[in-house]
This record gives C-alpha cells, structure tokens and sequence, in this order.
C-alpha cells in the first residue's frame, strides 16, 4: 500500500514534510523496478539543492538512478544506514527515507497524492 | 522521423512473461533481464543451478572439403589441432587485428564446423565469412532463425539433466559436444559449454521445440532448487570469470591480445589467417582486472588514472557478489607500460574512486 501520509513526484520519489524539514526517499515501485540496491551515494550535510537536480544516486546491480529533489533546499540529515545496508531500500522503501532538506521553496502543485500515484503508475 | 524498430523474439518469449520476467530490449532481443532478483539468480547458478534462455545467438554452418582451411584463415586460433566432437573459444580479426567478433567452435569433422556467433553480429559475420571464402570449396550457411538454444549452469547442472528423458550420449569433458542426442524425444547438439565461470551444457534444439524442454528443465530442475535466470545475472557471472563481452572486452576498435586473449591468437604457429600480421607485434594497451577500494561502483566507460593520469577506460564494472557482499570490480583496458601497477583510480561522477589491480578471472570455480 502507499503511504497517505506524504506526497509523490513522477519521478517515483515520495516526500514527507514535517515542519520546514522534508524527508525524501523513493517509493516501492521505484524500488521494484531498481532491482537489487547495492549502493546509495547521499549528499553531503548543508549541500544546496535547486527543486528538479539530482541529490543522490542509487545504483542497483544493473542500472544507476538519479533521485531528484521536488523542494529547494539545504541538506540537514541523510539516512546513515544506507551507506552500510543501501538493500534497506529493497525492503522498505517507506521507511527508509535518503535524506532530508530545509524546505526554502517547494512545488506543491507538482507532487501527487498517494491515490494519485497509485493511478499513475498503473498507467 | 522514429523508425519503431521491431524487437525479435525466441520460442521462449511467453514462458519468460509467464515466468514474471522484465522484458528488456537487448540488443534488439525482447529477453528477461531478470525474473526475480539478479542477485538471487547469480547465487542459484554459483551454488547449484540457472537455466538461460541464449537463443538469440546465432548458428553458422561452414561446410566442404576446404572447410577446415577456410575457417582456419578466418580465425586466430589454430583449429588443425582441434579434434572432432570438440568446441574451442576464439576470435575472428579484421585485417587490421581489431575484433569481428568472438565465437564458439564446434568441429563435427574436418569437412564440417558450426559456429555460434554474438547475436547482434549474426549478419555482419555471415557478410565477413562469405566475402572471405576466398575460392575454397565451403558452403556457409546462417541457421539462426532455426536454432532454439538453452543453456545450464552451476554444480548441480548433471541432478538437472538426471531428471530428463535422455537418449544417446552426452559429452562429459569440458569443451566437447554431441550433435545428436534425445531431449524429451528432440534431436539437440549438446555441449559442456557456458558463459558463467560454472560447469554446465548448452542445448541447442530446433526452434519449435524450445518450450518443451524448457518446461522440461524447469520440472526437473525443481530438484535443486534451480532458478530461470535473467541477462543481468548472465552479464555478471560472465563478469566474474573475465569473459569477455564484445562491444565491451572485445570491438572493432580492439584486438584480441589488448583484451588478453593471446592464449587463442595463434601467429607462431599458424603462417596466415585474416588478421596475423597486425597481431604479431605486443599491444600497447590490455585488459587489467580492478577491485574498487573506496565505496561506489565503478560501470564501463569510467577513465581510469594511475599517479593522477588517465591511462585507459573500463569495459565493463559491476558489483561482483562472488567475491563478497558491497564487492565492486572492474575490467579496464589501460596503456600497457602501466598494466603491471597495483594502485589505479576509476573517475566515477567525477571522484575519483581507488581501485587495485587483480588477476583476472576475479572468480575461479573451485
């Protein structure tokens, strides 16, 4: 099931805002399609990142992905355990975000519901 | 304007669908990339079995009484000293050295060679042979469309076969064949052949009768717990042994020494075949195996530095799960004055990500 507590982007990244803070991961689909996640490459702590760049980088054993940001903003925490376990995203994708950014901006009208990215990715 | 290109498909399209494989466009191939999980596939070829569909390669018959010299000036290797019933791995060079292609031979008798080609290279190498006949009595023959062509790896492959309907013999030493034996009542070239690093056969059918015996293997398999295995695990278990990949290892661009293979490339003993002269001389680069040290993984077309200087590209990278969880390797053809060092860098998104020189294989079956 997908999460209804956090918003979606086209791109198969779910976004969680609490506060000014997102948290951003990828979704289960994402990670169905990946295959097996061998490595993460996280951001550095403050990094800034423009709304549509590449923040991380998730590479199966056959294919690399770029994970983009739908919120402009500065880096102020990534999910450690990934750099160790980065197959933490093959097993719950939902509950392991990749990193988290103070929110300067962010396009609302671009993310999806959960219902919503339900349907578009039945399409 | 697009020109949709048509995706060719084997017997065994609908199995694959049926058996939850992720079609992919390979090459022009609609095949399985993966079923489940290219890890848990390349574990189940390693520790006891897979089951590849390969009918996609293509089958060259070269025929006549002049076939043996015919083919032998078309290849590196010598095949004079190749018996009969055996299949031997070697290249096929442009004048200039560089690589047609890599292919498998398999020698019926003097009079009669099948060879198994790469299947994006089928109609290029067909072309190369017949414009190379060069008056000798041969007939050539590209029986691809015909062929269905299975392939069986891993230690337990001999359980897999136990549980088929076999009649008549088959091949028990490596690199051998039989061109006739009963599969589920169909008539198969069998042979102890493979591009995983593992024991096994390759079974080649008539193209109708793939499905059976698939289905066939697949029950049988069930024994040892066998998995249908996907390309992606093929591309890393080949990985693993070193064997090349063309448009990786091996391209018009590169010879069959740079890549290493000098164990096939027969200019002592052999006074002409298409190729020799420009394979006479040591290549000024070759293949080198590489470990990445620092976290990351390195893919094909990475520079490569040694002392901060870029001294070649990779081929091909990947995890290597053989050798251990978060493993990661490449293979990278450098300037060959370097190819002896030990502590290299592969620019990986613009880091530079430290790697060691291994021996190739980076896996050897115990």
């Amino acid at each position: 099931m997908t999460p209804n507590d956090r918003k979606y982007t086209k791109d198969h990244e779910w976004i969680m805002v609490e506060g000014n803070v997102a948290k951003i991961g990828i979704t289960d689909h994402a990670q169905n399609e990946l295959g097996d996640i061998v490595f993460v490459e996280l951001p550095d702590i403050d990094a800034e990142f423009e709304a549509g760049e590449s923040f991380a980088v998730v590479e199966s054993v056959k294919a690399v992905s770029n994970i983009y940001t739908a919120v402009s903003g500065k880096v102020v925490e990534v999910n450690e355990a990934l750099d160790g376990e980065p197959e933490l995203l093959n097993s719950d994708a939902f509950g392991n975000f990749i990193a988290a950014l103070e929110i300067s901006s962010i396009k609302e009208d671009e993310l999806m519901t959960a219902e919503e990215y339900e349907k578009y990715i039945a399409e | 304007m697009v020109l949709e290109m048509e995706l060719k498909r084997t017997p065994l399209y609908e199995t694959h669908v049926k058996l939850g494989g992720r079609m992919v466009d390979f090459g022009g191939w609609e095949l399985p990339v993966q079923y489940t999980s290219v890890l848990e596939e390349h574990k189940a070829v390693r520790e006891r079995a897979g089951l590849f569909d390969v009918s996609h390669m293509g089958e060259i018959y070269i025929e006549g009484k002049d076939a043996e010299a015919c083919l032998n000036n078309l290849v590196t290797a010598d095949i004079r000293t190749l018996k009969d019933l055996c299949c031997r791995y070697t290249t096929v060079c442009y004048e200039n050295g560089t690589t047609v292609d890599d292919v498998l031979i398999y020698k019926y008798n003097t009079e009669k060679y099948l060879l198994v080609v790469n299947a994006s290279n089928v109609d290029k190498d067909f072309a190369w042979f017949v414009a190379h006949k060069n008056g000798y009595d041969v007939e050539m023959r590209n029986e691809s469309a015909n062929f269905g062509q299975l392939a069986l790896q891993g230690p337990r492959y001999m359980e897999v076969l136990q549980g088929l309907k076999i009649e008549g013999e088959l091949p028990s030493k490596y690199y051998t064949f039989r061109p006739e034996v009963m599969v589920e009542g169909c008539k198969c070239i069998v042979s102890t052949t493979g591009y995983t690093g593992e024991l096994g056969v390759e079974i080649y059918c008539k193209a109708e009768d793939t499905v059976k015996i698939h289905a066939a293997i697949m029950e049988a398999g069930k024994a040892v717990d066998m998995l249908p295995c996907g390309l992606g695990a093929r591309d890393v278990l080949r990985f693993e042994a070193a064997m090349p990949l063309y448009g990786h290892e091996l391209s018009d661009q590169i010879t069959p020494r740079e890549a290493g293979l000098d164990f096939t490339v027969k200019t002592a003993t052999k006074e002409s075949f298409i190729g020799r002269e420009a394979l006479i001389a040591d290549p000024k680069r070759i293949r080198i195996g590489l470990k990445v040290v620092d976290k990351g993984v390195a893919r094909e077309h990475c520079e490569v530095k040694f002392n901060g200087e870029v001294v070649g590209m990779t081929t091909s990278g990947s995890p290597a799960p053989a050798l251990g969880a978060k493993v990661n390797c490449a293979m990278a053809l450098v300037d060959a004055k370097v190819a002896n060092e030990s502590e290299f860098a592969i620019v990986v998104r613009g880091k530079d990500l430290k790697a060691e020189r291994v021996e190739l294989p980076f896996y050897k079956r115990k």
